[in-house]
């Protein structure tokens, strides 16, 4: 059984059913992202787990020991919210050792372990200042601290980059995540933020509509979605109606190519999904199919330049790295593009 | 702005000073009139040497204390679980609240006396301690629209429910969410309130009158009845310490700035 177990969790708030039959194994040291659009039950389940929330059906356990029930104060949870929620009226020390104080920890013991965790999120020296003299990422770090102090068994973090800009959200992201292996805390990530889950998760759950749409790793997620709303919510997609040629062979046609799929298709037509990265400027070794079109925009991006194209009646878009020896395209240029039928994402 | 406006608002303004500053002048200059022909502080001597002001002084003083420990222990729970888990109930609670603004004191002073007289079956009049503990219920009942707004305007500057959670997930009860999180963080409020309730008790009379008790007010108004310049002086003190009380509002709410986070 795994460290942190959810089965057939399920909320309603009235009529409206905001988690539906959600189910998920963590295991111990596991860092999972629960990623998906406003609305889709992802914080919900969080705060299930934290105990701010009853479950309306299901089951809670970590370690073994069901916490459906217990109060949050009984449960041994690290929370960090996304708005630091640090106590004004105390310091930085005091903060971090709060949880520390609750427990009866000694005096001693509990300075020596603020100072630890100080010196674990970088601010050594500022356990004597008050939040408002913090910035929103030093007072983001205290509440992780905070959060980290009394040695919880599962750590929830509620989107705790979304309050800050985003030099000081990627900095901190990376942080969170090396403290995280360093501590081998079970963490729980609720983000909507694609990029920021695809960077430092063990694991992606992409929610949707309250039920768990597709659980994976950041590559298989990123590379395999198993759903349309996966395929479309993260990252970006083109998609392709291809023809059916032979349907039992799986040969479909695609602009002037014909290739094959694995396994068998039905209908007429398949929708068919690749990233921009997928597809490459003229013929690449490789690609078994290919489109011609017609450049209609050119975004230098620095090291990568994205073309959107039009081919077969549809917008492309596209990724190249920069040459300094290869400049981009001219608008209105006929161009060929080219992918390999294995990159191509089969949409349900 | 035209000129025509701005010497109108000074204009309103002066109006308004000399209409609030003219009778206080007139009250306080003749306070000063105890000795024929010149001013002196002789009606004030006299009201502060006096025994009874010192007694009823101190008892009104102990009246306040005890009201505003009662209504702290009353409001600042209510309004944070109002807040926190029945923002539903909350024009509710404020009509209750409301409710001293216009039911007179006499009506509530009336209705203790019918409910907890000697023959009732909590009969809190029959004794000292009762009857002062009926007078500082009632005192809190007077203050309770000052106290609720008061305290809810402080947790309306926090985030009650996530710093609620956040000492929750660190472990902490409910006690220790009210003892060490929130009251902490609405203090200046809590205060504010607590000034508007001195000043409340310090002046009241009908409660203390009718439950006959050696308060402030009911001392303020025999010393009316009975001397010249001894009550001038007396409502130039009250003033004064309502006055004070206001002061200390301004300078507490200066604390709270240092509550407020930046991004």
């Amino acid at each position: 059984m795994a460290f942190l177990d959810i089965s057939h969790l399920e909320k309603s708030f009235g009529t409206n059913r905001v988690v539906k039959d959600f189910s998920l194994g963590i295991d111990k040291g596991e860092f999972i992202s629960l990623l998906g659009p406003s609305g889709c039950g992802k914080t919900t389940v969080l705060r299930m787990v934290a105990g701010f929330e009853d479950p309306s059906l299901g089951a809670i356990r970590i370690g073994g020991v069901d916490m459906v029930g217990k109060r949050p104060n009984q449960r041994n949870i690290g929370m960090v919210f996304q708005a630091y929620a640090l106590f004004p009226n105390l310091t930085v020390a005091e903060n971090v050792g709060f949880g520390l104080k609750i427990k009866g920890v000694a005096r001693a013991e509990r300075e020596a372990r603020v100072a630890e965790m100080l010196a674990l999120i970088g601010l050594p020296d500022l356990g004597g200042r008050y939040p408002f003299q913090l910035s929103g990422g030093q007072q983001q770090r205290v509440a992780l601290a905070r959060a980290l102090a009394p040695k919880p068994q599962v750590l929830l973090l509620d989107e705790p980059l979304s309050a800050l800009d985003a030099k000081v959200r990627v900095s901190l992201r990376n942080e969170i995540r090396a403290i995280q292996r360093e501590l081998g805390i079970t963490t729980i990530f609720v983000t909507h933020d694609q990029e920021e889950a695809l960077s430092i998760s063990d694991r992606i759950v992409v929610m949707n509509g309250g039920i768990a749409d597709q659980v994976g790793t950041p590559f298989e997620i990123y590379n395999r979605p198993t759903t349309r709303f996966v395929a479309n919510f993260v990252g970006q997609l083109n998609i392709f109606r291809a023809d059916v040629e032979v349907a039992s062979e799986g040969r479909l046609r695609l602009g002037e190519t014909s290739f094959f799929l694995d396994g068998p298709v039905s209908g007429s037509s398949v929708d068919l999904a690749a990233r921009p990265e997928a597809i490459s400027l003229g013929r690449s070794a490789g690609a078994d199919v290919v489109l011609p079109a017609v450049i209609r925009e050119v975004h230098f991006l620095g090291s990568v330049i994205r073309l959107t194209a039009e081919a077969g009646g549809s917008r492309v878009a596209l990724d190249t790295f920069n040459r300094p020896d290869m400049p981009p395209p001219a608008l209105g240029a006929a161009v060929e593009l080219s992918l390999s039928s294995r990159d191509l994402i089969r949409l349900g | 702005m035209s000129l025509f406006a701005r010497i109108t608002g000074w204009v309103v303004l002066i109006f308004g000073l000399l209409y609030f500053f003219i009778p206080l002048a007139g009250l306080t200059e003749f306070s000063l009139k105890a000795r024929r022909g010149v001013y002196s502080l002789d009606a004030y001597a006299k009201v502060i040497n006096d025994p009874e002001f010192q007694a009823t002084f101190s008892f009104s003083v102990m009246m306040a204390l005890a009201t505003i420990a009662i209504g702290v222990l009353l409001v600042v729970p209510t309004a944070f679980w109002v807040r926190l888990k029945m923002p539903w109930a909350r024009p509710y609670v404020e009509f209750v609240t409301l409710l001293p603004l216009v039911i007179p004191a006499i009506v509530i002073v009336f209705g203790y006396i019918r409910l907890y007289n000697t023959s009732s079956f909590l009969p809190l009049t029959g004794s000292v301690f009762g009857t002062n503990l009926l007078l500082a219920f009632g005192y809190t009942t007077l203050a309770l629209p000052y106290m609720y707004r008061a305290v809810d305007t402080g947790l309306r500057t926090i985030d009650v429910g996530t710093l609620t959670e956040a000492a929750q997930s660190l472990g902490a009860g409910w006690v220790t969410i009210l003892g060490r999180v929130i009251l902490p963080n609405v203090i200046p409020a809590v205060l504010s309130g607590a000034f508007l309730t001195f000043a409340i008790v310090i002046g009241e009379f009908t409660l203390a009158a009718l439950l006959d008790r050696p308060a402030f007010g009911p001392y303020l108004q025999r010393i009316g009845a009975n001397k010249p310049y001894e009550p001038f002086a007396l409502s130039v003190i009250a003033f004064g310490i309502t006055w004070a009380c206001m002061g200390l509002i301004q300078l507490v709410t200066r604390f709270s700035k240092h509550t407020k986070a930046r991004g």
